[in-house]
């Protein structure tokens, strides 16, 4: 046990001299969240929106204040008719035009009802759906307010465009289980293979094996730090998804991070694995890159639906144990589910890893013959 | 002679119908320095490797610090150092921390481990270089220090393959003079090289040739049989008799 922990505690210091891997193991899933973060953030803030009041009465001044006042827009100007929505959105700092039409305050108060449009710059859809998301949500405040308690007098502002849902929060909500995804398997997977195929390359392997060490110590020695700094990469993340983007964690806390120990474990056998079959570090992070990450981002529900692959790209992905893990995880963090709707897609999860632990010890022994 | 701690009788291995060590029957004794020299390919790593215990034999005898390759291979493993041609030591760790970790590998205790660190820095004028890291080293530096640690532990026996490969003239000329003051020390050396002018200082030297050793003996007596200046001399007329 002594001569395990002097080896575990040199592999540390392998990891804490070499900023590069210091960088890939922090500094990567750091970045990710936040790029991935903002790059789809929902957050408006100080959007122009410009204003064609074709009735200007106090209801339309009213509706405009609240908009303009509520720290998500700014107003950039006010229009005089039709033809100027063509450039002031041309021009580029507004975003989105609000037209009244005329008589809104009469019809709100006669007919019960008045329309608005939200003419937004589709050049930038993200943006604009954010925006009329917005308004919309801001206008629908609005007449609640000015129908009062009693709202049995049915008042209706029509925004010409309606959002039923925010496309960006679900989005949203879905990068954060694949980024974890993605990182989790591609650090604990090159970060393995990199540093066992390091050693051989450098032929301190070979000194080990002809150490009382035992081969299993040696791996399990090698594959500890990691284990336990990829542990603590999970943490940071939800931390940081947490604290950045408000998102929280719907079900059991501890099923998620039991969920995210097995599939650290996968994914480091998984680098064991590859190191059995790489003769060199370029080999392993080859593999690593090649092999793991390009079919996670594409094939594993990250970014695109299985649902909408082409029958064949469905059983490719059907043998990467992220595809297993997005839905995992998606369930715990998002849906709040238990344990009883995922077995299935752990129990695929515990079957990978045992089949990476066989293959790499008879990888392993064929190499010691 | 004195204590075998080598003894190899009929060993075979194959790897499928691939013959690599062909019969091979030889013993060292302790204290030895014994030059195991052969051209590349002639099974000499894969000797090495059977008696360090990282592969099993096929057939034959083999016992190695007085335990049996096939059943005490940790045994073995406990009492020998092994250094090869690749560096060995960490080249991101410092020279106290290499020396610390092997030390904790073979089980030293903590004392003895700082013990020796403070013979071997003594005795290789190393004081300044403790806090190094060893790609800061000197490559004499680093060799010298590769084959200490290999002794660190004071094994029975040390395997050295092919350790002084890409070092110049005169570093070899040191690293052999350490070589000298281990096997005086009791510790039996097990080299294997391919400069014929190192194996004039072995003790005994044994020429392997496809599979099979064709030649062991002292490097005089080697000369006078096959009637030759040099080991070198020796060595062609083995393995290229025409």
């Amino acid at each position: 046990m002594k001569r395990f922990l002097g080896f575990v505690k040199k592999e540390f210091l392998h990891i804490f001299r070499d900023y590069r891997t210091l960088f890939i193991l922090f500094g990567i899933p750091a970045a990710q969240i936040l790029i991935f973060g903002y790059a789809v953030s929902t957050d408006i803030k100080n959007a122009g929106v410009a204003v064609l009041d074709l009735s200007h009465d106090e209801i339309t001044q009213k509706l405009t204040d609240k908009i303009v006042s509520s720290g998500f827009f700014k107003k950039t100007g006010t229009l005089l008719n039709y033809n100027d929505i063509d450039k002031v959105l041309k021009k580029g700092k507004t975003k989105a035009v609000i037209v009244f039409e005329n008589d809104f305050g009469k019809k709100l108060i006669s007919e019960g009802k008045a329309s608005l449009s939200i003419i937004s710059d589709g050049s930038e859809p993200n943006t604009a759906t954010l925006i009329t998301g917005y308004t919309t949500s801001i206008i629908n405040d609005f007449t609640m307010e000015f129908a009062g308690p009693n709202s049995n007098n049915s008042i209706r502002i029509l925004p010409e465009v309606k959002m039923l849902y925010n496309p960006a929060l679900k989005s949203h909500f879905m990068f954060v289980p694949g980024v974890v995804t993605l990182i989790l398997i591609l650090i604990c997977a090159l970060m393995t293979s990199v540093t066992i195929t390091r050693e051989k390359e450098f032929g301190t392997m070979e000194v080990l094996l002809v150490s009382p060490l035992r081969p299993v110590q040696i791996i399990l020695g090698k594959v500890m730090p990691y284990f336990i700094l990829s542990f603590i990469n999970v943490l940071l993340i939800l931390l940081l998804s947490w604290l950045v983007f408000g998102l929280p964690v719907k079900g059991s806390i501890i099923l998620l991070l039991a969920e995210c120990m097995l599939y650290i474990l996968m994914s480091l056998t998984l680098g064991i694995l590859i190191s059995t079959v790489s003769k060199t570090m370029q080999q392993a992070i080859f593999i690593s890159l090649i092999g793991i990450m390009l079919p996670t981002i594409l094939l594993s529900g990250f970014i695109y639906p299985i649902e909408n692959m082409p029958k064949i790209y469905d059983y490719v992905s059907s043998v990467l144990p992220p595809r297993y893990f997005i839905v995992i995880i998606k369930n715990i963090m998002i849906k709040g589910t238990g344990l009883m709707y995922i077995w299935k897609e752990t129990l695929i999860l515990i079957i990978m890893t045992l089949a990476f632990m066989g293959l790499s010890v008879r990888n392993f022994k064929i190499r010691l013959e | 002679m004195n204590e075998k701690v080598i003894y190899v009788k009929n060993l075979v291995k194959k790897f499928g119908s691939f013959i690599a060590n062909d019969n091979l029957s030889f013993e060292v004794y302790a204290g030895e320095i014994f030059g195991f020299l052969g051209a590349n390919g002639a099974g000499k790593t894969t000797v090495i490797r059977i008696l360090s215990g990282l592969s099993k034999p096929t057939s034959g005898e083999v016992n190695v610090a007085g335990f049996d390759a096939y059943r005490h291979s940790e045994q073995i493993k406990k009492n020998i150092g092994y250094m090869c041609q690749k560096f060995s030591l960490y080249e991101d760790l410092t020279v106290k921390e290499n020396i610390i970790l092997y030390g904790g590998i073979y089980g030293m205790s903590k004392s003895l481990i700082r013990e020796r660190l403070a013979d071997l820095l003594a005795k290789l004028h190393f004081k300044e270089y403790e806090n190094k890291m060893i790609s800061d080293l000197p490559l004499g530096l680093r060799q010298k220090l590769a084959f200490s640690v290999a002794i660190l532990h004071e094994p029975k026996i040390v395997f050295l393959d092919e350790p002084t490969g890409g070092v110049d003239p005169i570093t070899r000329r040191q690293f052999w003079e350490t070589i000298y003051e281990t096997a005086s020390r009791g510790i039996t050396v097990f080299v294997t090289t391919h400069y014929m002018d190192e194996a004039e200082y072995c003790d005994r030297i044994s020429i392997m040739n496809e599979g099979r050793i064709v030649a062991l003996d002292t490097p005089e007596k080697l000369k006078k049989q096959y009637d030759a200046a040099s080991v070198e001399e020796v060595f062609i007329k083995i393995a290229r008799p025409n």
